[in-house]
């Protein structure tokens, strides 16, 4: 075990990034055009690196497995972006900013980095705008905000429940300006299959062309890996069909170490599972939380009654709901953190109060009827109606309603069809974001000389628990804010180097073990298919290091992911060829990953043994079973090294140091 | 539930396509119909045949990746959504089911359901921007106020998702709901106005040089927008193209 340096500058908290943009190398703009730079991934993080990079006047080769840079997972975050403006006068302001997130990370993250997001955050908003990027606004013309879990002023930015897809179109939209002058070099359906390592540096990647199923070298003087979050590892999630861990595993077996891969968030309000045929879950934006109020019945009979189909939830009488979170955390009432909120609807279910139609009976219900109530008197009052009727407040207050987040009420009822103007929605915890990730220092650079990390592929912001909002403005403060400076202070040594050769051992050896596990793949003509391993493996992920976790399950986990690991590498079958498009093949890859990934997931969790964020281990909890946390022993960042098998990972500690907040218990009370 | 599915199956641009038959049986009304097309794939995979490629990815109607031709209706039966969003309660038992790819010239099949839509993408790099630098000292953003009727339309013409429903619908095979979708967005912000009527021209013109068709006003496309973008869009992307072509 060794402790890794991060490189934090030194100097007081809020001089630090500006006193390390004053003093790191830069390039000059004519050598700029002698450097070739390579980003994988095209969301928040990769779109907004490889817009900036090219306009710095850097060679920019793009690859995303879509078919268009504008289709990645981005575009599926819905409620908003935070940012430190301080608009609403509400007391907010950098340190707070900060301070939140820092909190609510449970005290696992690291504090220069945190600090520099919340110091560029305001930037990103300006960025935006000058975009286009059309955000809510007020009669008044100016920015509209709302709030989120976790905090106590409204600093979320948002454009209605697509404030990712506008982002991200903005991103993708300064792509495209670069494209055209041909300064990014656009790799669509591409996927990375390996990093190719020159004298210990990145010098390149090998990636399949999805289209015609050859395998292609590409060089450059860095690699930046922005590929996204690995919920995907539970088979299950909110996560796109596609969204997978591949590009950062082969870092990881190429030397970057893996950094707190246990650390997953829940996400408390998701549509509940419809049955075994379903494929993936599906989001109901945080935001849905500054107005609706969650509840179960308060009686054990009634939650019964209503799963049997007998008993509308509109039915039991206000005094006989239970709403939990409002009884519990009165302080933060329904916009506790996520990784609260969803465990209190674990607790309830568990305890025998959920109202799903599965077995589990596993949902809560999500209720807007006093909002709609609230808005529709506010809005009657408005027009001059103080004496409207019920029902004029409640078709005024159903309008309002509909202007904040009529998309999300319309996917809903697509999805499940219920109407949730008249019935309260239902909704249960489900994966969403994995705040573990390629461990990276302050520059965001890997443990590989070269290869970068950014976006939530990395691990380095959000701690235990992220804040809702919080991951586009990490994503775009790496992109467009941080990465673009961090990254000339390296390159800076590559302006004689010239371009990197494609023809060299280290890109023979690379693409030829690429090639022979695909042969492997399409030769095996195994018993099942790609799926069938992943969804058995998925269920083992879920039941056993999901929501809570404890030492038993999580040994059980470990062996029984490494059967079905063995058992996918025996008996899996992948039809078709090599060449062209094989979406089964793809799938093949990326579930070979997963497997490998779990295993070291479920040694993470059990090497933690205290509860923190969305690290919950059932043994380290209070009488009322909030989470305990273990500063004396457990205040860094496990980050892991690859050895061959995950069992023979070693361990490397990050300590984390905090000189700026005080560690305390997190209350929400 | 149990199926009938006559789905277009075609190995690449330059073979012949044809309709395959399959069945497929115990369908739950509530899956999605990709989640019935997933389990086709299993069956197909199950009998040793090669799975039907398509082109999905986000499921939840955002991503614009899914792309299927349904009983005749792009993305399927169904006002504003995509084939992703659309569940099976939506057919009935013993139902047959016709599911070609988008046809249009500019968007070239690659394989059974996949199509090329890469020319959206270059009509975007021809104009779909701002022209501004990334840089951590652009103006505040609250320094120019917006009018909320036009930060709201803006709004509306930018929820595009670029599937190209809009295309496959049209009897011309015409981009222009799409085009005009960026147009309008950008036309109707202050920080889009400098470079509006370039940018116009630019779109219009590589939109043409891709082999879309032209608009004969049929209105089909707003009809099946999976996201509702209105045609209002289109009449004013040809007050920003003519202002572009004679100043």
């Amino acid at each position: 075990m060794s402790t890794l340096d991060s490189k934090i500058p030194e100097g007081p908290i809020k001089d630090k990034w500006t006193n390390h943009k004053n003093n790191i190398k830069l390039v000059n703009p004519a050598n700029k055009r002698l450097i070739d730079v390579i980003v994988v991934g095209t969301g928040l993080a990769g779109g907004s690196a490889a817009a900036s990079l090219a306009e710095l006047g850097y060679n920019v080769k793009a690859f995303c497995y879509q078919d268009s840079p504008r289709r990645a997972h981005s575009i599926a975050a819905q409620g908003g972006i935070n940012a430190a403006k301080n608009y609403q006068g509400d007391g907010d302001s950098t340190y707070r900013l900060f301070y939140d997130t820092v909190k609510g990370g449970d005290y696992r993250s690291r504090e220069a980095n945190v600090y520099r997001l919340a110091e560029v955050s305001a930037n990103i908003i300006d960025q935006c705008v000058a975009q286009g990027v059309p955000f809510a606004r007020d009669y008044g013309g100016l920015l509209d905000n709302r709030s989120f879990g976790g905090v106590q002023v409204s600093r979320t930015f948002y454009a209605k429940g697509q404030t990712g897809q506008q982002l991200l179109l903005g991103c993708y939209s300064a792509m495209s300006r670069q494209i055209g002058k041909g300064k990014i070099q656009m790799y669509n359906r591409h996927e990375m299959m390996d990093i190719v390592i020159v004298d210990g540096k990145a010098r390149g990647i090998i990636a399949r062309n999805l289209v015609t199923g050859e395998i292609e070298r590409h060089s450059a003087h860095a690699v930046v890996v922005a590929s996204g979050g690995y919920g995907n590892v539970f088979f299950l999630s909110t996560n796109a069909m596609g969204s997978n861990v591949s590009a950062g595993w082969k870092i990881h077996k190429k030397g970057a170490y893996f950094a707190n891969p246990c650390f997953t968030q829940i996400h408390p309000t998701c549509i509940p599972q419809h049955g075994d045929q379903q494929s993936k879950l599906t989001l109901m934006s945080e935001s849905l939380r500054n107005d609706g109020r969650i509840w179960v019945p308060a009686k054990k009979e009634d939650a019964e009654a209503v799963r049997a189909g007998k008993l509308k939830p509109t039915d039991i009488a206000e005094e006989d709901r239970d709403y939990y979170l409002e009884r519990r955390y009165p302080s933060f009432g329904n916009l506790v953190p996520r990784d609260v909120a969803s465990r209190a609807a674990k607790e309830r279910c568990d305890a025998g109060f959920g109202v799903g139609t599965n077995e589990t009976g596993e949902a809560v219900y999500l209720d807007f009827s006093s909002a709609i109530m609230r808005y529709g008197k506010e809005d009657a009052n408005v027009h001059g109606h103080p004496d409207a009727s019920e029902e004029e407040i409640r078709e005024r207050g159903e309008k309002v309603v509909e202007s904040k987040y009529g998309n999300l009420f319309q996917m809903y009822e697509k999805i499940t069809a219920d109407n949730p103007y008249k019935t309260p929605m239902k909704i249960y915890p489900a994966v969403h974001y994995t705040m573990g990730g390629v461990w990276v220092d302050y520059n965001l650079m890997t443990t590989i000389d070269g290869c970068y990390c950014i976006g939530e592929a990395n691990f380095s912001d959000h701690g235990a628990n992220r804040l809702g909002a919080s991951a586009l403005m990490q994503g775009l403060a790496d992109g467009y804010f941080v990465l673009p400076y961090t990254i000339g202070d390296y390159l800076a040594e590559d302006i004689r180097t010239g371009e990197i050769p494609t023809d060299t051992p280290e890109f023979d050896e690379a693409e030829k073990s690429v090639k022979e596990r695909i042969e492997f793949f399409l030769n095996n003509k195994g018993k099942h298919s790609v799926d069938y391993y992943h969804k058995r493996f998925g269920k083992v992920m879920w039941n056993k290091v999901g929501m809570a976790r404890n030492e038993q399950g999580l040994k059980e986990a470990i062996k029984e992911i490494r059967e079905i690991r063995e058992e996918f590498w025996k008996e899996v079958t992948v039809p078709g060829s090599a060449d062209g498009i094989n979406q089964e093949l793809e799938k093949a890859g990326r579930v070979a990953d997963f497997l490998e990934l779990g295993e070291l997931f479920a040694r993470d969790a059990l090497e933690r043994n205290e509860s923190c964020g969305g690290h919950f281990r059932e043994e380290y909890q209070t009488e009322e079973g909030e989470a305990v946390r273990d500063d004396k022993n457990y205040t860094f960042v496990t980050a892991w090294e690859y050895k061959g098998e995950p069992s023979e990972a070693v361990l490397h500690k990050e300590d984390l140091k905090y000189e700026n907040i005080e560690l305390k218990t997190r209350s929400y009370k | 539930m149990n199926l009938t599915l006559k789905v277009w199956r075609q190995n690449g641009n330059k073979e012949k396509g044809r309709m395959e038959t399959y069945q497929v049986s115990d369908i739950s009304p509530d899956s999605s119909f990709l989640e019935m097309m997933d389990i086709l794939n299993e069956q197909l995979i199950e009998e040793g045949k090669e799975p039907v490629a398509f082109d999905h990815d986000c499921r939840e109607g955002i991503c614009g990746m899914c792309s299927m031709y349904i009983n005749g209706e792009a993305h399927g039966p169904g006002d504003r959504i995509t084939t992703c969003q659309l569940h099976m309660r939506e057919f009935n038992d013993g139902d047959t089911i016709h599911i070609e790819p988008w046809r249009a010239k500019a968007f070239p099949v690659i394989k059974d359901l996949v199509v090329d839509r890469g020319a959206f993408d270059r009509i975007m790099a021809a104009g779909g921007f701002v022209s501004v630098n990334t840089s951590g000292n652009t103006q505040d953003a609250n320094a120019i106020p917006i009018d909320k009727n036009d930060a709201d339309k803006a709004f509306d013409a930018a929820t595009c998702i670029g599937c190209g429903a809009c295309v496959a619908t049209c009897k011309n095979a015409s981009a222009m709901l799409f085009v005009s979708a960026k147009v309008s967005q950008f036309a109707l912000l202050p920080q889009g106005q400098v470079e509006a009527r370039e940018r116009a021209v630019n779109m219009v013109n590589k939109m043409d040089e891709e082999g879309f068709g032209n608009c004969t006003n049929t209105g089909a496309c707003e009809v099946e927008c999976p996201k509702g973008i209105s045609l209002e869009n289109i009449a004013r992307m040809n007050r920003e193209y003519l202002k572009g072509s004679i100043s």
